[in-house]
């Protein structure tokens, strides 16, 4: 396996599109991004296909959470950053100033690495974002609750605790709150990043059993540190390294017969 | 030697017991304070013996033990201070006896402890009832009967009179001077004469007709009370008093145990809910009570949102860089600035400034008596509101800082705005922080006095800022408030003798009122905190 990268490969420009022939949901140009003087993405340029699994993978700092948090314009929060390139979704630049940023987040939900449950009752994270939309009768919030918790498989174990505080559920079921929350507002893509990484495995488990359910309805990109959960939930497989786009690939052919050689040696543990 | 000592710092022990010690003494310190206010504050109300002390030279002195100590440069002497009150009689309302000359010392059940509305105390023994000049009962026991007949009724009538002279006869010259101010206003507007000053003009006589009927009644209330009482006093000076002021007789060398606690629930609650008489130094404190509530209630409602409002576009909304940090020094340091400089600011913008501006153009008829532009409960709890603000900026801002970036990007990665963000996440959970900030200014606010000197408190407030007549809360009104009441009792009275218990049990007051609203505003947070704790991660 080590032995089938040529060295003609990695000499291949990084940023070259994937031959991914699938419905692409979201497609990357020539994207860099810097915080301040610092480049933290280095003209990357893939697309994401619609109703798949795509993770990132990369050692820490490598910039796959900062290209995740471009997909939903997250890294607006932070002073200082200047974006390069474009991100296209359905026809649209979602940097474009003229966009609401908010409607792009209704498009995109997000988990974030550490779940982050309001401090409110778990109907009202779940009646969150519909409320946020304009929902306000009671009865279609209570659908919308108990579909999205269905969805997020919770719904047996919370239904009769639903007036509860959400900071009363364990750390899975927290986890999978807010994948509930995320998709109550039935977005097109949804954003994980590192959603397992403060979770056992049993709960690691349930969570990844749970993209793969989702997946048919939402396109996911994920984030994630540990390559068997990549190689287990995804699709497409990115590798990442100081900020460039090394390898984008479908997730068996990367982890079974990589192209390039610093994939190679991130995957089999020579570094990282 | 050496190494032993370095064993000894190694160990830690020494840091254990410097740290503890300095707790030891702080608490030591404070909870002296808080002994002594209670021990001063707690006695005032007691119905202590009366001791009737016979000296070496035949004389004799009535009154009640309130301080013994030893004779200044004598050996093993002490000597007492007897209040023997009736200072219109002898002048002094104590006395101090040296007990090597007392010969003897008797608790007589018949010494009569009279309170009434002038002159403080009245200690000595019944002698007889008069009514109009005629003696109607004599001797000790009958004329003890007689008064407690006649005591209920004096009570009423003189109840009766002050709410005459309160409220029915406010209530008139308050009408009146509307009145009067709405006719000078139509003459300033150059209406003096017409349809409409004639029409206001002819209210004032029914007025006037209302007023000489309630002043009538004040005079036949008066003259009805034509009952005295005789009491003779150490060195047989007799006192004729008249019933109508007095307010309460008790034989305290005859009263039981029970009897007195029951008689020192009474005091204290005369204390709370009462007036004050005798220029602060007797009766309650109620005004001063209900002034510094409702001074800060006010202050509250200004402070809160005003600091709040600052702490959250200091920690939101402004970029962070070295003008925000200056800002911030300064704000914290604000709260370092002597509190009488506030004072002064507040006469001069609020008062002079703000209040005189609101009089030249909505009460320009009232003028130059001043309305809002002089000091009142509205300034006082304006400068108040100023001085405590960087409390509550602070803790605030502290209490933003401490939410967990994570809450704030759930909210906004669901579509969320920024502003729907800070209402529907962030306010509750920095709520807690703004009660806690609200609970320091509470506390310092209660406690403050040099301010509030300047911009409206007043020894005696003939009326309190809310009452029965339009607009009901009045807060161009000057109050009364329990620091300045502390003040003026324990330094400014002409009696401080007499008044210094009085002032311990206001202090103690005061204390339990801070106290009170603190523990209403942390049961508050607590609930808060409860509901919106922040999550764990």
């Amino acid at each position: 396996m080590p032995g089938a990268v040529s060295v003609t490969a990695s000499l291949k420009p990084s940023a070259s599109p994937a031959p991914i022939m699938e419905m692409p949901m979201v497609e990357i140009e020539h994207l860099s991004l810097w915080y301040g003087t610092k480049i933290a993405l280095k003209d990357i340029s893939m697309s994401i296909p619609k109703h798949r699994v795509t993770a990132y993978i990369g050692p820490s700092g490598c910039g796959k959470s900062t290209l995740l948090r471009c997909l939903n314009r997250m890294n607006d929060l932070v002073d200082g950053v200047r974006i390069e390139g474009s991100i296209r979704m359905g026809g649209t630049d979602i940097n474009d100033p003229g966009l609401d940023v908010t409607d792009l987040r209704k498009r995109v939900g997000m988990v974030f690495q550490k779940s982050n449950p309001f401090p409110k009752s778990v109907f009202e994270n779940v009646a969150y974002g519909p409320r946020i939309l304009g929902v306000r009768n009671q009865s279609d919030l209570e659908g919308i609750v108990e579909r999205s918790l269905k969805g997020a498989a919770l719904w047996d174990e919370v239904s009769d605790r639903l007036r509860d505080s959400a900071l009363g559920l364990s750390g899975g079921q927290q986890q999978r709150l807010c994948i509930a929350r995320a998709i109550a507002v039935e977005p097109d893509v949804l954003l994980m990043d590192e959603p397992c990484s403060a979770l056992d495995p049993i709960a690691t488990a349930k969570i990844e059993e749970l993209m793969l359910d989702l997946k048919n309805s939402y396109t996911i990109v994920i984030v994630t540190h540990n390559m068997q959960q990549a190689a287990r939930v995804s699709d497409h497989t990115g590798f990442m390294l100081l900020g460039e786009l090394v390898e984008f690939g479908v997730t068996r052919q990367l982890f079974t017969n990589p192209r390039e050689k610093q994939t190679e040696d991130y995957i089999t543990g020579r570094f990282g | 030697m050496r190494t032993r000592v370095r064993r000894i710092f190694a160990s830690g022990e020494p840091f254990i017991w410097l740290t503890g010690g300095a707790l030891t003494l702080s608490l030591l310190l404070v909870a002296g304070l808080i002994g002594l206010i209670l021990y001063n504050g707690l006695g005032f109300f007691w119905p202590r013996d009366v001791l009737r002390a016979t000296l070496a030279d035949g004389k004799i002195l009535t009154g009640q033990i309130v301080d013994r100590e030893p004779v200044p440069g004598a050996v093993d002497q002490h000597r007492i201070k007897l209040k023997v009150a009736n200072r219109d009689l002898y002048g002094a309302d104590f006395q101090w006896v040296d007990e090597k000359q007392i010969t003897r010392r008797e608790y007589p059940p018949d010494i009569a402890v009279i309170e009434r509305t002038e002159w403080g105390l009245l200690i000595g023994v019944l002698k007889e009832v008069r009514d109009g000049g005629r003696p109607v009962a004599v001797g000790a026991g009958a004329t003890w009967d007689e008064v407690q007949r006649r005591l209920p009724e004096a009570a009423r009538v003189r109840r009766e009179i002050q709410r005459i002279e309160t409220d029915a006869i406010g209530v008139v010259n308050a009408q009146q001077e509307k009145i009067r101010l709405r006719l000078k206003g139509l003459e300033l507007r150059g209406i003096g004469q017409g349809p409409e000053a004639e029409a206001l003009r002819a209210q004032l006589a029914p007025l006037q007709e209302k007023y000489a009927l309630e002043e009538a009644r004040l005079v036949a209330l008066r003259t009805s009370q034509s009952a005295t009482v005789v009491v003779v006093a150490d060195g047989g000076k007799e006192k004729e008093l008249p019933l109508s002021q007095v307010v309460d007789v008790r034989f305290p060398n005859a009263m039981s145990g029970v009897a007195k606690s029951a008689y020192y629930a009474g005091r204290v609650w005369e204390f709370v809910a009462d007036d004050p008489r005798e220029s602060n130094t007797e009766g309650g404190v109620f005004p001063a009570i209900f002034g510094t509530v409702m001074m800060v209630l006010i202050m509250s409602i200004v402070v809160t949102p005003l600091g709040v409002l600052a702490a959250f576009y200091l920690r939101e909304y402004a970029r962070q860089g070295a003008f925000v940090s200056a800002v911030r020094i300064a704000v914290n340091n604000l709260a370092g600035v002597p509190s009488i400089v506030f004072g002064v600011f507040g006469v001069g913008f609020f008062i002079y400034l703000v209040g005189g501006s609101i009089d030249r153009f909505f009460y320009p008829e009232a003028l130059p008596t001043p309305t809002y532009g002089t000091g009142g409960i509205l300034w006082a709890a304006l400068t108040l509101a100023l001085l405590t603000v960087p409390v509550v900026i602070v803790a605030t801002e502290e209490g933003l800082a401490a939410i967990p970036r994570g809450a704030r990007e759930a909210s906004l990665a669901l579509s969320a705005t920024k502003l729907e963000t800070t209402l529907r996440v962030v306010l509750p959970a920095v709520m807690p922080s703004i009660l806690t900030g609200l609970i320091l200014a509470m506390a310092r606010a209660a406690g403050e006095v040099a301010p509030l000197m300047i911009t409206g408190v007043v020894k005696l407030a003939p009326a309190l800022p809310l009452d029965g007549t339009w607009p009901f809360l009045h807060m161009d009104r000057k109050f009364m408030h329990l620091g300045f009441h502390i003040y003026d009792v324990g330094f400014q009275s002409p009696n401080v003798d007499a008044a210094r218990p009085m002032v311990f049990a206001t202090t103690l007051l005061l204390l339990l009122i801070v106290v009170f609203l603190n523990l209403f505003a942390i049961s508050m947070r607590n609930r808060l905190r409860r509901k919106y704790a922040t999550s764990a991660v």
